[in-house]
């Protein structure tokens, strides 16, 4: 872990007389499992958008895989990967349609993508399941296919909304799994979740309070520094503290 | 007993959504249906309050069966589905007063009921209910369930999506309602929620891995379950599974769970016995299920 690949300097978005997210600095290094929690309504889609180059900000200044955000948001674009549960794949495309099309969209060669594809479903164990509409997937297998798909074009950085909600609870272990290899090769991650066990796989966490970054640092960092036993017992002594009426 | 279910089936085409399913919850008890998407919650709470028909086995609420009286059955629940299905274009007042009137009854009548819940939207009585904030539409839609005064109430998933303070304040919220005498069942795929529960069913793939008090779940995990501390997680994981000693190993939070074949591997001195979670009983039960 060295060089950053997400460096924000007092970022800002206000929309009308409303500060959505409030003069946020934070940087995160190459490879490195980001946790991102909030409360809803703490900002964290609208800090989230201006990451993925979505959201011009109001103020402030970003770089993400090397690109600036407010200048060069189509650049960031092709270097990231998403995923979020209420978007991923095409229920109505087989699996290696979806493959097919995403790798298209974030440009990975043509002549490449036959061969990344099957490499891709051999390590999954999905090999069997290429020609299977995706619908017909179980829903563990689905986000573990829609994970491997968005960080298929070997982007700098993913970004993952609530990658496991509603998830079993060994599909979500194994998915973290994955999500430690993806980090291992490089990957930086860039995670949201509701689930606070899933906050402490994560190399560091931030926390939100009305559009503010009120608190960030390795797990065990903040536990120490809020005494508290885990980082659910934080993020609750944190998220009491939010004044924003929720609108 | 106000919920009994006995041997419920339900298919769609070739697929089986509910298979055998079967139990009991006693007045005022909050019963939870833990488990994960398209395990086959909603269809149970679609089939309970009378939209769908089963292919076969029987259901009563409050001793009225949901075939034959549903009627009746649809005058004494509350149900909150899963996605939000209040009238986005009418204002919050509105859609209360909607459902109040439905029901023959009126705001006035049951106020005492939604009043911890409907003073936190008040302010806001005059916007559409699409314009709420995620927060905000879930208390109006628990209002709109509970205006009438239902003797069950079924709230389907009501804190998925929910950050983890505003889940503390539900459940808060459904204690209260218990204690003024409401029978409630509720779903949700967060398993830490399962304590809050008088008793609970895991289900998977339409059929209940378990039905038990919370307590009794975790006391039948059949094994000692031991945990382990680690920096170097997927490393340390790859190394642990080839260990022989060792039956199964998973990521938990900031640190491991492993459970061994007979005893402790004497070179892993650093670990330590722990009580299981809902969490390592529903994996358990899954693993058992998928190898039967």
């Amino acid at each position: 872990m060295n060089e950053a690949t997400i460096q924000v300097q007092k970022l800002t978005k206000r929309f009308g007389d409303f500060t959505a997210v409030n003069n946020i600095s934070f940087e995160v290094s190459t490879g490195e499992v980001f946790g991102f929690l909030g409360a809803n309504g703490a900002g964290k889609t609208t800090a989230i958008r201006m990451l993925c180059g979505l959201s011009k900000p109001t103020s402030g200044w970003g770089r993400v895989a090397g690109f600036d955000i407010t200048r060069e948001p189509e650049m960031i674009k092709k270097n990231i990967g998403y995923m979020s549960q209420k978007f991923s794949l095409y229920d109505d495309l087989k699996v290696w349609e979806n493959i097919r099309l995403f790798a298209g969209i974030y440009g990975v060669p043509h002549h490449t993508i036959a061969t990344k594809t099957d490499e891709m479903l051999q390590r999954l164990g999905f090999a069997s399941e290429k020609n299977s509409l995706v619908k017909s997937l179980p829903m563990g297998w689905k986000q573990k296919l829609a994970f491997s798909v968005a960080i298929f074009h070997k982007p700098k950085i993913v970004f993952l909304d609530e990658p496991t909600g509603g998830v079993d609870p060994l599909t979500r272990r194994q998915f973290w799994e994955l999500i430690y290899e993806a980090a291992t090769q490089g990957i930086t991650v860039f995670v949201t979740t509701h689930y606070m066990d899933e906050a402490e796989y994560c190399n560091r966490v931030s926390i939100m309070v009305d559009g503010r970054i009120d608190a960030i640092g390795t797990p065990k960092q903040l536990k120490q520094q809020f005494e508290s036993e885990s980082i659910d017992e934080v993020f609750r002594k944190l998220a009491r503290r939010a004044t924003r009426k929720e609108v | 007993m106000k919920i009994k279910v006995s041997h419920l089936t339900k298919a769609y085409g070739t697929t089986d959504a509910l298979q055998d399913i079967s139990f009991q919850v006693p007045d005022g008890q909050i019963f939870g249906i833990i488990g994960p998407d398209g395990a086959g919650k909603t269809t149970l709470f679609r089939i309970l309050a009378t939209l769908l028909l089963p292919n076969s086995g029987t259901a009563t609420i409050a001793g009225f069966d949901t075939i034959k009286d549903y009627k009746k059955i649809r005058n004494i629940i509350g149900y909150m589905p899963g996605r939000f299905s209040l009238y986005q274009d009418l204002s919050v007042i509105e859609n209360l007063e909607l459902f109040a009137t439905a029901y023959h009854s009126n705001i006035r009548e049951n106020y005492h009921l939604i009043k911890d819940i409907y003073q936190q939207i008040e302010p806001f009585n005059d916007r559409m209910a699409g314009k709420l904030s995620g927060g905000m539409k879930q208390k109006l839609a628990l209002c709109c369930a509970l205006i009438h005064k239902p003797e069950v109430l079924f709230l389907d998933e009501p804190t998925t999506g929910v950050d983890a303070v505003s889940r503390k304040e539900f459940w808060e919220m459904l204690r209260k309602l218990k204690d003024q005498g409401i029978t409630i069942l509720v779903s949700t795929p967060y398993m830490d929620e399962a304590s809050l529960c008088d008793c609970i069913a895991l289900i998977q793939n339409g059929t209940f891995l378990h039905i038990d008090t919370p307590g009794k779940i975790i006391d039948s995990f059949p094994k000692r379950l031991y945990a382990i501390e680690g920096d170097q997680r997927t490393q340390n994981l790859q190394q642990l599974r080839n260990n022989p000693y060792i039956d199964s190993v998973y990521l938990y939070g900031d640190r491991m769970h492993l459970t061994f074949k007979e005893d402790p591997d004497p070179h892993l001195p650093e670990v330590v016995l722990v009580t299981p979670s809902v969490e390592d009983c529903f994996i358990w039960l899954m693993k058992k299920d998928s190898y039967e």
